[in-house]
């Protein structure tokens, strides 16, 4: 393979993490890594270099239409901010203390149980809750958006605001700890705590790994994890990508979303309890 | 609801920032990538180019003088970097805004929270350098 053949196979790869990734509310680094190490043999450190330029670039390329389209939550995304980005904090600090191995099995374990709330929430539709919300109130959480599928105006109402905030903490503390969004955890935490429609709860957590990725991002620069080389399609791909894909978001039915998402939540599960239990 | 329009404009001036931020920093990658191939009409036939490139030993940027000092020499890997930085500050640029803002709005919850984001995340930073 030639430096001009691995621009154009990391750029198509990178094209498809980028749609995937924006229609999830994930920044795609769980498809960029495994491409760019097993399929085209470059080295882990600069694979995870690319993978958190393009979480952002997912990130910044969706959710300027989201915030347009008024799909993302701006006022859920900036209270919840401060827990992911006080646990982003709290990841690099203790970095290297944590056995990688039980770090593998609490997010697998994690993973697979939102993944089972999830699956079973799609099969009960969507009813939301009444529960009084005195700090969602307080600090006007809730809102409403245009959903196209449905061709209506659906108001919600945000509820555990506090639930959310401290599992927000731990999305912040993994982001730090392994390089990525999380939006794999930010989307459950939204979309089964707070009572978020799924496509809120998506276009908000796009918006939102964007910035819990900018603080671990320059991290990963000074260490000089970030190749230009390596980065540059990757980057670019998933930009184009994300931009297309934000513009379906809205059309696509909840229960699609749903199950795709529930799918690649128990495949990145499985994938994470088997290299917790070979250790 | 009160207070749409001013929430609607600031919808409006925030996605803004995000699509500045991220058509910019394509179109400066793209410039950088083209040029490399352009000074290095080798990349495009020979395979241990890819090797010495995608494995650790070839010279990263890691500081803001090596991209600031490649990009006066036009090197394209340095002006790829660049954008790159680019890309990595749109959020942090995003939360600053956000911020003026909610101060427009004269919304003091709301400017208080996305202070404190935005100084967390600047700490960050400041870690990242004392740490890196």
């Amino acid at each position: 393979m030639t430096p001009l053949s691995f621009v154009l196979w990391a750029l198509l790869a990178s094209v498809f993490a980028g749609l995937l990734g924006s229609l999830l509310g994930i920044g795609g680094g769980i498809i960029i890594i495994p491409v760019l190490t097993l399929a085209l043999h470059i080295n882990i450190r600069y694979a995870i270099g690319a993978s958190i330029v393009s979480v952002i670039a997912t990130s910044s390329g969706a959710a300027a239409t989201y915030v347009r389209e008024r799909l993302a939550n701006l006022r859920v995304a900036m209270v919840l901010e401060l827990a992911t980005t006080t646990g982003a904090l709290s990841g690099a600090l203790i970095a290297g203390r944590i056995s990688t191995r039980w770090l593998y099995l609490i997010f697998g374990a994690v993973m697979a149980y939102s993944s089972l709330m999830m699956f079973r929430k799609m099969r009960g539709g969507s009813a939301r809750s009444d529960r009084p919300a005195p700090w969602a109130d307080r600090l006007r959480l809730h809102s409403s958006y245009f959903d196209e599928a449905l061709g209506k105006e659906i108001a919600y109402r945000v509820v555990s605001t506090r639930i959310g905030l401290a599992l927000m903490y731990v999305a912040g503390i993994v982001s730090g700890l392994l390089g990525i969004g999380s939006g794999v955890l930010k989307v459950p935490a939204m979309d089964l705590a707070m009572g978020l429609p799924v496509k809120v709860s998506v276009a908000t957590s796009n918006f939102m790994i964007g910035v819990t990725a900018a603080a671990s991002a320059g991290i990963y620069f000074s260490r000089g994890d970030i190749d230009p080389f390596v980065a540059a399609p990757v980057a670019f791909g998933v930009l184009v990508g994300a931009a297309t894909g934000s513009r379906w978001l809205g059309r696509l039915q909840s229960s699609t979303i749903r199950l795709v998402f529930v799918t690649l939540l128990l495949w990145v599960a499985a994938q994470m309890l088997l290299r917790g239990i070979r250790g | 609801m009160s207070g749409d329009t001013g929430v609607r404009r600031a919808e409006l001036i925030i996605s803004g920032v995000l699509r500045t931020g991220v058509l910019l920093s394509m179109a400066i990658i793209l410039a950088g990538t083209l040029l490399t191939f352009v000074r290095h009409r080798e990349y495009v036939s020979s395979p241990a180019e890819l090797v010495r490139l995608s494995q650790p030993g070839e010279a990263v940027p890691q500081t803001l003088q090596d991209v600031l000092s490649g990009v006066r020499e036009l090197r394209g890997q340095s002006i790829v970097a660049a954008g790159l930085l680019l890309l990595i500050l749109t959020p942090v640029v995003r939360v600053a805004t956000s911020i003026l803002v909610f101060v427009a709005q004269s919304d003091r919850t709301y400017v208080l929270i996305t202070s404190v984001v935005l100084l967390l995340l600047l700490l960050s930073f400041l870690l990242g350098h004392a740490l890196g």
